[in-house]
């Protein structure tokens, strides 16, 4: 595997390969001495146009665990505004003698397009509304380690799915795994076509968690909702949106006590997803964000040092 | 006028039965057989059409020479067997004055290989606020008769409706880019639908597109005036439009060759060489574009001609530049999508692309039948002529073409501008270019 752009770029077997390897990676962050040494030597480049604090932490400490040296390079703001084209950006940062480069966009597609202009790896950290598969791997890496096989598990995401990359990257990858998955959404943040997208869908958040409307829950994943989306007339009121879609107190009862609820963050408390949710038995939100880091690893590993068993 | 006189032999007008032309002193001096001239063409098997008429063109200049110029873009022109281009406003500076479109006409005379016909600005700098100085152009050098904001939509209504009244007196016509812009906004860039949700690019309904145009229809109608739909793209815009004609409003309505022939299938792997504005739609769209322009509902092929430098096309799709090349296709991908299909023959082509646009571009000596006395503005065309689409070597200089390796039939074999060959041999012609 050169680049990973897409879930879909993921077979059964790579995926679950990952996350084994990623299991491995995930021992040795209880150790004192974190480091290994397959990727010394290496150059890593985090290469972002849009900030992100927790996913370029994430790739940071998930390149220097293995060895490599890793360098944040800001691109913040459009390089059409700044006057440089994408294909240059690009091309300059992997003429400084780059392996590979993690990119993060605000445009969907841009990685993909960037993948095609450079010779070096490419990891997709996230593109506009399009995907993000490393976060969907350490989602599916989160829920292995709870509900174990995926085959025929029903997991449940709502919130902005229009506009979500994290939605895109998990239907595809939960899909490939065996998982079903339901969409919840009010009909304005559900993307057009969804119908051809394997999932079921819902606008009635009750009904699917209950299980009335598709069958019995094993997860329940809330998105992040943008609160500028009111100004665009998604949905009229923060409160609206919480009693419709919010996973409020009342909510979880309608789930079973070990099912467990995953949030990509940054939360919003109170209006996805209420304190209760976050907060409780069944929040698994912080084991997600330990599982980045060695779902990065096994990633970078994988594409870097390559397929072979990866020796703790 | 021109010295030598140019014998076509045994070509065929319109696709018809064969026969000798004359061209001398600018027109077409005589039709049949035993005739003679200076210079003799062997016509055989390629057909002879009215110089074609390009309604929607992007010439670049003043402002973005590096993309194109009035000379690359008639050059571009002649090479696709046009002999009049309507060079739209939105430049920079704006061609909403009597001055610019003054010196884009007169920069079109000195390159005289087309007609180089100004559009001017409906809105003052393209803003939508207020008219710009319509009836100046109208009467200055320039002659301007279309009028556009094309780039951006003429959305407020009573705006809209004042340059239709505005226009009347000068016998112009309002060509309208049907974008509302509280539905697909700057940022929309691929038709709504599976595609653009699965893709995350933001979409561009359809119901933009049509909306406008339904409200348009019945503001013609409202002032009796004359409008004109460019670039129309959906099955819906057709179906707007066909009902507006039944009913007697004055609208005429374009389609760009790449909307007859392209789908959005194409965006799949997110190359900006295939985002233009309106955008690529389904294949239902496409089979609705050519079904009205065969029954005339559209009245004409209108390439939007959209040169754009590399560096504006080497970014993430959502921000390229919109638009792709035209002039250079025009032909063949019409023949390909339209007449290869049985969809219209070549009287039909020539119908389409040469005397409807001229008719609404009110230029009086283009788009003229093939017969005695007339201009002669004529393209000879290669039916079975392939050729392969070549980036680097197309006049104009820019390279975004959709068609980059494809085959299109339907060669341009010589070009005539006023009884001068501008394109021999399917090149330009010397005399054109010295």
């Amino acid at each position: 595997m050169k680049n990973l752009l897409s879930a879909a770029d993921l077979d059964r077997d790579e995926a679950t390969a990952i996350l084994d390897t990623a299991a491995r990676m995930h021992a040795i962050q209880t150790r004192e001495v974190k480091k290994l040494p397959p990727l010394r030597g290496r150059t890593i480049v985090n290469l972002f146009f849009e900030d992100s604090t927790r996913t370029r932490s994430s790739f940071e400490i998930a390149g220097k665990w293995l060895s490599a040296d890793v360098i944040n390079v800001s691109a913040k703001g459009s390089s059409v505004s700044k006057g440089e084209s994408l294909r240059d950006t690009a091309l300059t940062v992997e003429a400084m003698g780059v392996d590979a480069l993690v990119v993060r966009h605000h445009a969907s597609g841009a990685v993909n397009r960037l993948a095609g202009w450079v010779d070096c790896h490419v990891v997709n950290a996230g593109d506009g509304t399009h995907e993000h598969p490393t976060q969907a791997l350490l989602d599916a890496y989160t829920l292995r380690e709870r509900i174990g096989d995926f085959v025929d598990r029903h997991v449940v995401i709502v919130g902005d799915i229009t506009h979500s990359r994290v939605a895109r990257s998990n239907v595809l990858l939960l899909n490939t795994l065996g998982a079903r998955v339901t969409l919840v959404a009010p009909p304005t943040l559900m993307p057009s076509g969804v119908s051809s997208w394997p999932c079921t869908t819902s606008w009635d958040l009750d009904d699917t968690l209950s299980g009335k409307a598709h069958g019995d829950v094993d997860a329940v994943m809330m998105l992040r909702v943008q609160r500028e989306r009111m100004s665009g007339g998604y949905f009229p009121t923060e409160r609206e949106y919480a009693i419709g879609y919010g996973l409020s107190p009342a909510r979880l009862d309608l789930i079973g006590g070990d099912v467990p609820v995953l949030h990509p963050g940054p939360m919003n408390r109170g209006l996805e997803i209420s304190s209760a949710a976050a907060d409780g038995a069944r929040s698994v939100i912080l084991n997600q964000v330990k599982a980045g880091v060695a779902v990065r690893m096994a990633v970078l590993y994988r594409l870097l040092a390559g397929a072979e068993e990866v020796t703790v | 006028m021109s010295a030598t006189s140019y014998l076509l032999k045994g070509v065929r007008p319109l696709g018809g039965d064969p026969t000798d032309v004359l061209i001398d002193g600018g027109i077409v001096a005589d039709l049949g057989s035993g005739l003679s001239g200076d210079r003799e063409l062997d016509g055989d098997g390629l057909v002879l059409l009215p110089g074609l008429v390009d309604l929607h063109t992007h010439l670049r200049e003043p402002g973005r020479e590096d993309a194109e110029t009035i000379a690359s873009g008639s050059a571009a022109a002649a090479l696709g067997g046009f002999t009049a281009v309507h060079a739209m406003a939105n430049t920079d500076p704006v061609a909403d004055n009597a001055d610019i479109v003054e010196r884009v006409a007169d920069a079109g005379h000195r390159v005289g290989l087309v007609d180089v016909r100004p559009v001017g600005a409906v809105s003052k700098g393209l803003a939508g606020e207020q008219l710009a100085e319509i009836g100046s152009m109208a009467r200055s050098r320039a002659g301007v008769r279309v009028f556009s904001d094309d780039g951006h939509c003429v959305h407020d209504a009573r705006l809209m409706r004042r340059a239709l009244e505005y226009v009347k007196p000068f016998d112009a016509v309002v060509a309208q880019h049907a974008q509302d812009p509280r539905l697909a906004d700057h940022g929309a860039c691929a038709h709504e639908g599976e595609l653009s949700g699965r893709l995350g690019l933001p979409g561009w309904p359809a119901v933009a597109e049509e909306s406008i145009i339904a409200r348009d229809v019945m503001l013609a109608a409202h002032t009796g005036s004359r409008l004109h739909v460019c670039h129309v793209s959906t099955a819906g815009s057709v179906e707007v439009i066909r009902w507006a004609k039944q009913r007697g409003v004055d609208v005429t309505a374009e389609v760009t060759p790449h909307h007859l022939l392209l789908t959005c299938d194409l965006l799949e792997h997110y190359d900006p060489v295939y985002k233009v504005n309106p955008p690529l739609r389904p294949d239902e769209d496409v089979t609705a574009l050519r079904a009205g322009l065969a029954d005339g509902t559209i009245d004409a092929v209108a390439t939007d001609h959209a040169p754009h430098a590399s560096h504006d096309k080497d970014h993430a799709f959502a921000e390229a530049a919109f638009g792709m090349l035209g002039l250079e296709t025009a032909l063949g991908v019409v023949a390909a999508s339209m007449v290869e299909t049985g969809l219209l023959d070549w009287a039909g082509v020539a119908d389409r692309m040469s005397t409807r646009p001229a008719r609404i571009g009110r230029i009086c000596d283009q788009g003229q039948p093939l017969a005695v006395g007339r201009p002669a503005n004529l393209t000879l065309v290669d039916p079975a002529g392939t050729w392969t689409v070549d980036p680097s070597a197309l006049a104009s200089l820019s390279r975004n073409t959709p068609f980059a390796g494809n085959t299109l039939p339907a060669k341009v074999i010589a070009t005539f501008f006023r009884g001068t060959p501008t394109v021999l041999h399917g090149a330009l012609a010397e005399v054109a270019v010295s």
